[in-house]
């Protein structure tokens, strides 16, 4: 993952700074850790000065933690919050609909955007993962959510083994259907392009590939028809000013050397 | 009734095989990890454990074959990922068969809420069309009895015991907690009894200096044990930092049975009890994980 240079930024820091493109201002956020955390950092810092950050243990912020932490419970994103409340109340936030975008990661994605935490198989193998956390909250009860991925065919199959946390299903009209009353995944940034989703289908449609990555890989590391979008482009490398924004949160390269 | 005992004899009254238990309800600070290592030394069995996400406290009882389920939206190591034990059971059944039952943070959360309420379940939204959700012992659609929308039902969830450690709490076990709660205030007034443990028992004046810090009132608490450094590795806002290296190394040392029964004997089995666990981690370690300077809040004023 560590390819690009100190002008363009590694290939995190583009997905650090296509993550905070996300964040408009003046949204609420739910906020993950490690790659999502440094977007929060870098849209309050640049563009969305006033979007406030949920992290689902129960703490409110406004600002990024006081040093770099390791889980949302750690010391330095407890000091200096707006409010530490309980699971229950953040989640209400959530399922109030008060919650304008959340951030997701996962083992796998699929083609319709729902994303599998739980259990993966290889060759007849079967192995178990820690589970949904938040994940499946999130992915339910956010008015959207941004997926962010390593992108690898095994992580990018058809359809993820296990549904942990929903997406659009098996198509647009899936999620109404099953009983959700709001949501859905709005852009899957991976470690090769960035993908939005068809409002027609649901489907996942590839509309940014980052610099220095070809059409070819992101196909071959794809497990479904790869569809692109009519305006296909490369993802805009990291502002200088976002490079040093990144930079400064994350000092030692620790999420994205 | 006195309340303030040993870590030892807290647990040899009140943990019993068997027993639903709730640990590790902050989420990933505040985890009662003394309390767990001391219910591996009395070798309990059997028992089912509740938590939103536990982090390697869970792998830690369920290696050391105390576990027969676990109630929860999460197993793993939150620095490094993987539990290794929590794995070889449900892959392997190793050291004993594990029973799951696979939550969301909020559903969970929900269901441990409706037994703090005394209502057979709360309603939610979340969770549909999940797999997790499918053929679920403890959620079902039902529709709203005044729209008719459809919602999830989310039974209660009532442990027998939950343990929290906080930071600080009087002989009578009314506690100050502070910091990201997750599901701890949930946890003591679901549970049928509470087992505290704490970095400071104080006098009862310091407890009403600041009522609305008291987020467990004593009358739920059956056992207050003073247990410094009781959540270690995991951190405890103002009295100790996480101690992130120990994640790490905990999962290169328990990738491997063996690994981990090397571990388990070190560090707990043939620890004498708690202060031999500090004493096996020394004392330049514990010092590095103080916090550098205090920082105080605002004092509030309840004056009248």
């Amino acid at each position: 993952m560590a390819t690009g240079n100190a002008r363009q930024g590694t290939r995190r820091q583009v997905m650090v700074a296509a993550a905070a493109r996300e964040i408009r201002d003046g949204e609420v956020v739910f906020v993950g850790m490690r790659l999502p955390l440094l977007g929060f950092a870098l849209a309050r810092a640049l563009h969305a000065p006033n979007a406030v950050g949920l992290f689902e243990n129960g703490v409110i912020r406004d600002s990024p933690p006081l040093a770099p932490i390791i889980t949302m419970g750690d010391p330095p994103n407890i000091a200096g919050a707006l409010a530490c409340t309980t699971l229950v109340d953040v989640m209400g936030y959530l399922q109030r609909g008060r919650v304008d975008v959340g951030f997701l990661g996962g083992a796998e994605v699929d083609r319709y955007g729902n994303l599998n935490t739980t259990w993966v198989g290889d060759r007849g193998r079967r192995t178990r993962l820690p589970g949904s956390g938040g994940a499946a909250d999130i992915a339910a009860l956010a008015r959207r959510t941004v997926v962010i991925m390593h992108h690898e065919r095994r992580r990018f199959p058809e359809r993820v083994g296990y549904l942990t946390s929903p997406g659009y299903g098996t198509g647009r009209g899936w999620r109404e259907g099953v009983g959700l009353v709001r949501g859905g995944p709005a852009r899957v940034i991976s470690s090769l392009g960035v993908f939005g989703f068809d409002q027609a289908s649901g489907e996942a449609v590839l509309e940014r590939v980052h610099p220095g990555v070809t059409l070819e890989e992101i196909r071959a590391e794809t497990g479904w028809p790869l569809r692109t979008a009519p305006d296909l482009r490369e993802t805009p490398a990291p502002t200088r000013e976002e490079l040093d924004v990144i930079r400064r949160f994350d000092p030692d390269g620790m999420w994205t050397g | 009734m006195h309340k303030v005992m040993s870590l030892a004899e807290a647990v040899s009254r009140y943990v019993r095989d068997g027993m639903t238990i709730a640990m590790g309800t902050g989420l990933e600070s505040c985890i009662p990890f003394a309390a767990g290592h001391e219910i591996i030394r009395q070798g309990r069995q059997d028992l089912a454990l509740v938590g939103p996400i536990s982090d390697i406290l869970f792998d830690q009882l369920i290696g050391a074959g105390c576990v027969a389920k676990v109630i929860a939206a999460w197993v793993g190591n939150v620095g490094a990922g993987t539990a290794y034990n929590f794995r070889r059971a449900i892959e392997e059944g190793i050291p004993r068969r594990l029973a799951i039952e696979d939550h969301s943070n909020l559903t969970v959360a929900l269901a441990v809420s409706a037994a703090a309420q005394g209502v057979p379940y709360l309603p939610t939204r979340t969770a549909f069309g999940t797999d997790l959700a499918r053929e679920h012992p403890r959620l079902r659609e039902v529709a709203c009895p005044f729209t008719g929308a459809r919602l999830l039902a989310v039974g209660a969830l009532r442990p027998d015991l939950t343990i929290l450690h906080v930071q600080r709490c009087d002989r009578h076990g009314n506690a100050h907690l502070w910091g990201n709660l997750g599901i701890s205030p949930e946890a003591a007034r679901a549970a049928e009894t509470v087992l505290l443990t704490c970095e400071e028992v104080v006098e009862e004046d310091v407890i009403t200096s600041d009522p609305n810090r008291t987020l467990v009132p004593g009358f739920l608490v059956s056992a207050v044990a003073a247990v410094p450094y009781g959540s270690h590795p995991s951190p405890t806002q103002g009295y100790v930092n996480r101690d992130d290296r120990f994640y790490d190394e905990y999962h290169g040392e328990t990738r491997t049975r063996e690994g981990f029964l090397d571990w388990l004997n070190r560090m707990v089995v043939r620890a004498d009890g708690h202060a031999g666990y500090l004493r096996a981690l020394g004392e330049a370690r514990l010092a590095g994980l103080s916090p550098r300077a205090p920082r105080l809040a605002a004092p509030v004023s309840y004056g009248f």
